[in-house]
């Protein structure tokens, strides 16, 4: 789902969220001792719908958990797993860790900003992909790895690179 | 992947069950192997004093990397009045961040109900009423495993109120990280569970005394818990009788790098590190040789080919200088560069701090560009000094606020000792022989 142009214009100087979104907020909200502890949740909530934590997602969050968008901020920027900029339709992280080092993470790599076309942290014109590195993903027995979406992909070689992306329009 | 080779669930408590079913076990094939027995004894018949007294006989140390006593950590936790008003927590560690380490993923993917048990008896252990798993962001798999667990195991009334109709509350969710390796340092962990920034917090008052939202908490890694259930349906000496030397029971050992067969394997604690390499991951690949193992995780020192017959203990690894941490071991083999590898792993560090205190905050990326020069050919003459400099006062333990700086340190500070000559020759000729 994309962003509504609202957000980017800034036209619509108040925020909204889904009521979908909203739900699944207070649906953690009740479980939790207070409404600041479900910062993370929610933002990782409205993510997985948008994509990403706009500006306006960040304020209207904030809103709804009482709490001021500058705290709901800096705990957004701490955590490595909440983009707090556009992404691509597929994000794909590459795992830069130890154990697929060893297994040549560093020349695949290299391989796979050659075959997207893409630096580290960049995404395509087209909106197809958005390219990071992430640490070690737990699937080091099959490094080097790689994650797609939310699909974990093991044993990745520069040879099937066009192979496995085919899956993601 | 993970093999218990051929053992029955008696002899492969966390894997057995798994092999018998041949993949990933639900509900009902989990209790077609005595799933839930433990649980539904332990409520009906036992003191949460007795279930930790049998988790102390039974030795059970924490899985997580510290090897801290499982039943000593419990019985920290105050009971009745002296707990005071309001819920207690118990927590499982399932964040599995630290590189190399690849068990509790498939624990929780494979036999997700092993944790919901080992968790169900933790809480009445405990007497918590609420329960999370703080989760990786990217377990995916494990994430929706571990949900349909959860959901199929309160829709039979195993979870929620009135447990097994004990009347025995407990409540148990998953909180999805949004990812940072300090989430797993456990008062970091609790920060991020209440929805802060994941900065670790002072100590004490520790966890037990006052843990999440202020209150009696326990955290214990997803391996732990999962090891709970077979300790009470088969008692503490049964356990003993599973590891070798001075530990109890047995781990998930696991082997990456160039090895054969690289996977995860439990067996019986302190089995020898020779023996996990060569019988287990098959040896080396043809063409490469072992030069230096990483024991438990990247944030353990550096082992070299004197120690490869020592068993894969706590007591034994801590004696050989390095810890037995989370018992997935990092193989190097002789087409590494020891300088470049610990530039990798430094930036992983300097990248993972939380940034609250100097020397890890500064000392890290610091270390990590003297890394990088040497690497390049632009290593000077007492650069490796200030390696050893840094390395030994960001490895004081007293000297930062957590163990994420001295952790980090350690497979520095152990390859400037094992591989010196690696780095004096790239400094002394401009150049790595292994580019
Ligand atoms: C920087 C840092 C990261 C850690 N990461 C993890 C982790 O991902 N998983 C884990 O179980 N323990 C981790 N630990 C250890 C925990 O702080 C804690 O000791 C452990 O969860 C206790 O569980 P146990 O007693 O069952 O081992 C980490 C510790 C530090 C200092
Ligand atoms: S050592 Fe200090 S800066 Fe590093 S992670 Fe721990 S608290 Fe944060
Ligand atoms: S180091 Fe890449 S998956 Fe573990």
């Amino acid at each position: 789902m994309s962003e509504p142009a609202q957000d980017l214009a800034g036209a619509d100087l108040i925020p909204t969220l889904s009521p979908e979104e909203t739900a699944a907020i207070e649906e953690e909200c009740a479980h939790l001792p207070d409404r600041e502890s479900a910062a993370i949740d929610a933002m990782m909530i409205v993510q997985r719908e948008r994509g990403w934590v706009s500006d306006a997602s960040l304020a209207a969050i904030a809103r709804l958990l009482g709490m001021s968008v500058a705290a709901l901020d800096s705990i957004a920027t701490f955590y490595n797993l909440i983009f707090r900029q556009p992404v691509g339709r597929h994000v794909v992280m590459l795992c830069d860790s130890v154990s697929c080092y060893v297994m040549g993470a560093d020349t695949l790599r290299k391989q796979v900003e050659d075959h997207l076309n893409l630096n580290m942290g960049e995404t395509s014109a087209d909106g197809r992909f958005t390219l990071l590195p992430i640490v070690c993903l737990g699937a080091c027995d099959r490094a080097p790895t790689m994650m797609v979406d939310e699909d974990l992909i093991g044993n990745v070689s520069a040879e099937q690179l066009a192979e496995t992306f085919k899956g993601y329009e | 992947m993970a093999k218990g080779n051929g053992k029955t669930s008696a002899e492969a408590p966390l894997i057995g069950v798994i092999e018998a079913v041949g993949g990933a076990v639900d509900l009902s094939a989990y209790e077609t192997h005595e799933g839930y027995a433990a649980a539904r004894t332990a409520l009906a018949s036992m003191t949460p004093a007795e279930v930790i007294d049998l988790v102390k006989e039974a030795n059970l140390r924490g899985r997580g990397g510290a090897g801290f006593p499982t039943g000593l950590k419990w019985s920290f936790v105050p009971q009745g009045d002296a707990a005071g008003s309001g819920p207690k927590y118990l927590v499982c560690n399932a964040d599995e961040m630290e590189p190399g380490t690849f068990k509790d993923r498939y624990l929780m993917e494979r036999n997700p109900h092993l944790l919901v048990e080992g968790m169900i008896l933790g809480a009445w252990a405990i007497q918590a009423s609420h329960g999370y798993v703080f989760l990786r962001g990217e377990y995916h798999a494990a994430y929706r495993q571990l949900q349909d667990a959860i959901d199929a195991a309160a829709a039979k009334g195993y979870l929620g109120k009135n447990i097994f109709g004990s009347g025995f509350d407990f409540e148990l969710r998953i909180h999805r990280s949004g990812g940072r390796y300090i989430c797993g340092e456990e008062t970091a962990l609790l920060n991020a569970l209440e929805g802060k920034r994941a900065q670790p917090r002072q100590k004490p008052p520790f966890p037990p005394a006052s843990g999440a939202w202020g209150r009696p908490t326990i955290v214990n890694n997803v391996e732990t818990f999962c090891n709970v259930p077979a300790i009470i349906r088969n008692g503490a000496e049964w356990y003993h009788e599973l590891g070798i030397g001075d530990d109890a029971g047995t781990k998930l050992y696991g082997a990456s790098g160039r090895v054969k067969r690289p996977g995860l394997w439990e067996l019986p604690i302190g089995t020898p590190i020779r023996e996990i390499i060569e019988e287990h991951a098959g040896g080396m690949q043809d063409g490469y040789a072992l030069r230096g193992i990483l024991p438990g995780g990247a944030s353990t020192d550096f082992l070299v080919a004197e120690h490869f017959d020592l068993a894969m203990d706590y007591g034994t690894i801590q004696k050989a200088g390095s810890r037995m941490g989370t018992g997935t071991m990092i193989l190097m083999d002789d087409s590494i560069c020891p300088v470049d590898m610990c530039r990798n792993l430094e930036h992983f560090f300097a990248q993972e701090s939380c940034g609250f205190c100097t020397p890890c905050r500064e000392g890290l990326p610091w270390v990590e560009q003297l890394l990088l020069d040497i690497e390049e050919g632009r290593g000077k003459e007492g650069d490796l000094e200030l390696l050893d400099r840094n390395a030994a006062f960001i490895g004081g333990a007293t000297n930062t606020f957590c163990l994420h700086a001295p952790g980090a340190i350690e497979p520095l500070a152990s390859a400037l000792k094992y591989f010196r000559e690696d780095f004096e020759e790239h400094i002394r000729t401009g150049a790595c022989r292994y580019r």
